[in-house]
């Protein structure tokens, strides 16, 4: 897979304090990467210096082949944003608006089309301040990609959502066929619309991979449950399956009411951040 | 160039915007209008034994006075448009800065010309005295007016992207205020002491009111101003050196400014505005 976003060694410092220290991570073309951690851990100011809207302070950073920094208008045409707090252009209709970006473009979406793909064709003639909340952020990704962008960023597109507007907007991301990285404190999210989850926590990258390399990685413990003459007993092990045959072997018919929950993701990352705040403030 | 033609078409849509809204409509209006309720009460008014009256001399004044305006609604849309993110729209689109900018002028200038027209229009049917007949006053209203916006229009872009939330930009008002007070503009300059006149005559507005009365008074309202003439020649000079600071300084800025657009700072913006209201 050709590599459409590669960070190395990215550092970046604000008086004394380095917000973000040493962030590596690799998107491949064409890959959905969510970049998901706590608030304050470093996602927006990594995704802006991947947009080439601010400056690091060190590392090497290279989005399609260039180095955001000094990206030209040719680059720029090749990128998408899609930015947290959007209330532009208010004035402006949505076909009116999306006709005009497109124009910036060598080969643009269709207005027409691009306003049924994001669900807006009934609100093509609304003013854009006049939209719902959830209308304006599709009304934003159909904004960041209508020029085709090879590369698109979406910085915590889904805060502030109902759960429908949600769905509708994670079927949306599932139709693109581009690169995407997507920042979110939301695993289950993360986990929807990611082929692989990058973690940042504390300015640090704290793992990487798919939603089941990570739960497997960092194995967090089942929890078993049983009852055996009558009592009740629970007990948590990472290895479930083993401890359930033993318990079989031992007690045989006697055993009841078995129940094994897997550690779920949200444990497994709860626990990774959980193990890194209390490494950073030691 | 591809910039200019999109710049052109997006000055054009706001420009429409302007005139098909109440709010933009009512702004467009409610200055002329009451300019127009002061030249009513300023039009049978005597300047001295000048033989004029007031509001043949306010009219080119206030004409002269609006189309410094135009530096104000620069510096005002600037910095809306950098409080809601159409700034930083047009820096993740490729040109967009550039034709963003040329629509900025296209629409602040095409809305200061029908400003200008609908204060002029109603004005020249209710004062009399002016001597608006031949070719020649239109020349110099043209070139007094073209010369006064790119004196002006530069200084607004610097002054939108120095000053960066609405509020302010409400500190720009009262200097301003102050400015058209010394200009000249209601009641000739030449009644003020002189040091006044000194102030008044490094700043735009004062030139634009003089090259306007120029181009629409009788040559025999001249007698009134400083030196008994029109100062053709030091109105090109002045205006001419704001144009050209202007025009240096402000891709500067401007420049700087847009370097620090991001999407963080413009959420800060809206934080702090929003702490504000509440």
């Amino acid at each position: 897979m050709e590599t459409a976003i590669d960070v190395s060694g990215l550092r970046m410092r604000y008086g004394a304090d380095d917000v973000l220290n040493g962030v590596a991570f690799r998107v491949g073309e064409g890959e959905v990467v969510a970049l998901l951690g706590p608030n304050g851990a470093g996602k927006t100011t990594t995704v802006e210096i991947l947009e080439g809207f601010r400056m690091r302070s060190a590392g090497r950073v290279e989005v399609l082949g260039a180095d955001p920094a000094q990206g030209d208008e040719r680059w720029r045409a090749r990128v998408g944003v899609v930015l947290q707090s959007w209330r532009d252009h208010g004035k402006w209709r949505v076909r009116e608006l999306l006709a005009h970006l497109g124009a910036y473009y060598a080969k643009p979406w269709d207005t027409g089309a691009l306003m049924a793909m994001v669900g807006l064709d009934a609100h093509a003639d609304k003013k854009i301040k006049m939209l719902s909340g959830g209308q304006r952020r599709r009304l934003d990704v159909a904004i960041g990609i209508v020029g085709r962008p090879e590369a698109l960023f979406l910085d915590e597109p889904t805060v502030g959502f109902d759960p429908r507007a949600r769905q509708e907007f994670h079927d949306l991301v599932r139709r693109l066929d581009t690169t995407i990285l997507l920042t979110t404190h939301d695993l289950a999210e993360a986990e929807k619309l990611a082929d692989r989850i990058v973690i940042l926590a504390g300015g640090r990258i704290i793992a990487d991979g798919t939603a089941a390399e990570l739960a497997r990685r960092i194995a967090g413990e089942d929890e078993v449950r049983w009852t055996c003459g009558g009592e009740r007993h629970a007990a948590f092990t990472t290895e479930s399956t083993a401890f359930v045959r033993k318990l079989f072997g031992e007690y045989g018919e006697a055993i009841g009411e078995l129940e094994v929950r897997r550690a779920s993701l949200e444990d497994t990352y709860l626990a990774l951040v959980r193990e890194h705040e209390t490494e950073a403030a030691r | 160039m591809n910039a200019v033609r999109l710049g052109w078409t997006r000055g054009l849509i706001e420009l429409r915007q302007s005139f098909t809204n109440a709010a933009d409509l009512v702004s467009h209006f409610l200055w002329p209008v009451m300019m127009l309720v002061v030249l009513w009460f300023l039009r049978d008014r005597d300047f001295g034994s000048s033989g004029f009256v007031l509001g043949t001399l306010a009219l080119p004044s206030i004409l002269g006075m609006n189309a410094a305006m135009g530096m104000v609604s620069m510096s005002q849309q600037l910095t809306a448009d950098r409080e809601d993110g159409t700034l930083l729209r047009a820096k993740a689109t490729p040109h967009g800065m550039r034709a963003y900018l040329i629509g900025k002028i296209v629409s602040v200038s095409g809305g200061l010309l029908a400003d200008l027209a609908i204060l002029l229009i109603p004005g020249m049917l209710l004062i009399g005295g002016l001597a608006a007949g031949d070719a020649g006053s239109w020349l110099t209203l043209l070139w007094v007016l073209l010369l006064g916006m790119v004196a002006t229009l530069p200084i607004g872009a610097i002054l939108g992207s120095v000053f960066t939330s609405a509020r302010s930009q409400g500190l720009i008002q009262l200097p301003v205020l102050g400015m058209i007070g010394i200009s000249g503009i209601f009641y000739p300059i030449t009644s003020l002491p002189d040091w006044l006149q000194w102030i008044a005559q490094v700043f735009p507005v004062y030139w634009l009111g003089l090259g306007m009365r120029s181009a629409l008074l009788p040559d025999g309202a001249a007698a009134i101003e400083i030196g008994d003439s029109w100062r053709h020649w030091e109105t090109v000079g002045v205006l001419g050196a704001w144009a050209v600071a202007g025009l240096i300084v402000a891709p500067i800025v401007l420049r700087r400014m847009a370097r620090r657009e991001s999407g963080s700072s413009v959420a800060a913006r809206r934080e702090k505005a929003l702490q504000r209201v509440g």
